[in-house]
């Protein structure tokens, strides 16, 4: 995945992230579809239901043009979490309220829900406060155990995160002249590790 | 869930790391074929019924339609992506791949590495003059002409382009063309020498 693939049909992350579930109301009923309310041993999908949606099917019923369900905010969204961004948003485990924290909270402003102009907001300032933090912690972490670091993005920045660190890698490459070493094809490597764990297993 | 199976194989495919490829879920996507045709065999149902003057089964149709596109989309994108990932592949490991990747492919997908080496093989045959100009060398600016290597594992003869036979032999270290021996230092057999 790279970063400019976010909202690009094929690509597998933005895949992943429209399936996070959002919180629906049935507005008209949807007859023979029972099936998906597991806590109902109803035929159809009754008005006044409520169940959770994956987003890419909440997104099919509930649009300007069609309103056969009522989305709301999920909780990770709402005022009580944006209060504590709000705070501070550096130190939030977003991975954990994720963990596609910005890029489904983008993908939920297009429900034009009432709420959506205060989330675009918590969702640009909050990330121009962690950046700094991630710009910061991949350009100075050099040979050291970079999970601690990353334990806590979200996938967006963790990309980002990996770019610094190459970036900074290939620097320290070129100054220290190792870059004109012809070496192994990263991917042969990795083919190699895999392979010889599988024999290791069967030895 | 709708479309839970087609994201399985999405997962899987995101989870396999860099340099290997799992094996084409052929069980999973009939699966999920399976599911999209139960899907449109009820749509079909719906819109004759809502023809013959039945009303309200639209949003019905709708979400199945949504579930449709959803499966879709995920099967492309499996598609898609092992193809690149494929291609990739080529350029990393040669116009030969490794026996138990190439045991991982479906048979079309072998007939598309087939036809992309064909096909790579042709355009770098037509360009550079007569001899044809090898893209896959030189993905660093060379420096020198000639380059020490040393031998990683026994690899066996070595015959170069001047008829000279070198016995590639573990440890052994030689003085060789660049231009000859960057694509075995590349597959991991020799290591180049840096003073």
């Amino acid at each position: 995945m790279s970063l400019d693939a976010l909202e690009n049909y094929y690509d597998l992350d933005d895949i992943i992230s429209t399936n996070e579930k959002i919180p629906c109301k049935i507005e008209i009923p949807i007859y023979r579809l029972g099936y998906l309310d597991s806590s109902s041993v109803n035929e159809h999908l009754t008005p006044g239901s409520k169940l959770e949606f994956p987003f890419w099917m909440a997104r099919s019923l509930c649009s300007r043009k069609r309103h056969m369900v009522s989305v709301e905010m999920p909780k990770q969204y709402r005022e009580a979490y944006r209060e504590i961004l709000t705070a501070d948003a550096s130190v939030v485990d977003l991975h954990k309220l994720g963990p596609y924290y910005f890029s489904f909270g983008i993908h939920m402003l297009k429900f034009e829900l009432p709420e959506s102009p205060d989330v675009a907001k918590i969702l640009v300032k909050s990330f121009q406060q962690r950046f700094r933090k991630v710009m910061d912690s991949s350009q100075n972490c050099y040979n050291e155990d970079t999970s601690k670091l990353t334990d806590k993005l979200d996938e967006s920045e963790i990309l980002l995160f990996r770019a610094g660190q190459h970036g900074l890698n290939e620097f320290v490459r070129w100054e220290t002249r190792q870059t004109e070493k012809l070496t192994t094809s990263e991917m042969v490597k990795n083919h190699r590790k895999r392979k010889r764990a599988i024999m290791e297993d069967i030895g | 869930m709708l479309a839970e199976r087609a994201l399985e194989l999405i997962r899987e495919l995101q989870r396999s790391l860099d340099g290997t490829l799992p094996p084409f879920n052929e069980d999973k996507v009939r699966q999920v074929l399976e599911e999209m045709r139960a899907l449109f065999e009820q749509n079909q149902k719906d819109v004759s019924a809502t023809v013959a003057g039945e009303s309200g089964l639209f949003s019905g149709v709708q979400l199945r339609h949504a579930a449709l596109e959803r499966n879709k989309r995920c099967l492309l994108a499996y598609i898609y992506n092992r193809i690149q990932k494929i291609r990739d592949m080529r350029w990393e490991f040669g116009s030969v791949l490794p026996q138990d990747i190439k045991y991982n492919l479906s048979e079309q997908e072998v007939q598309w590495f087939n036809k992309y080496n064909k096909c790579l093989a042709n355009y770098m045959r037509s360009i550079g003059g007569t001899g044809g100009l090898d893209l896959t060398q030189d993905m660093k600016p060379p420096k020198t002409l000639y380059i020490e290597v040393r031998c990683l594992v026994d690899h066996g003869e070595f015959e170069t382009h001047d008829g000279n036979i070198v016995v590639l032999k573990k440890n052994s270290q030689h003085f060789l063309l660049r231009s000859e021996c960057e694509h075995l230092i590349r597959q991991g057999i020799l290591e180049h020498m840096v003073h």
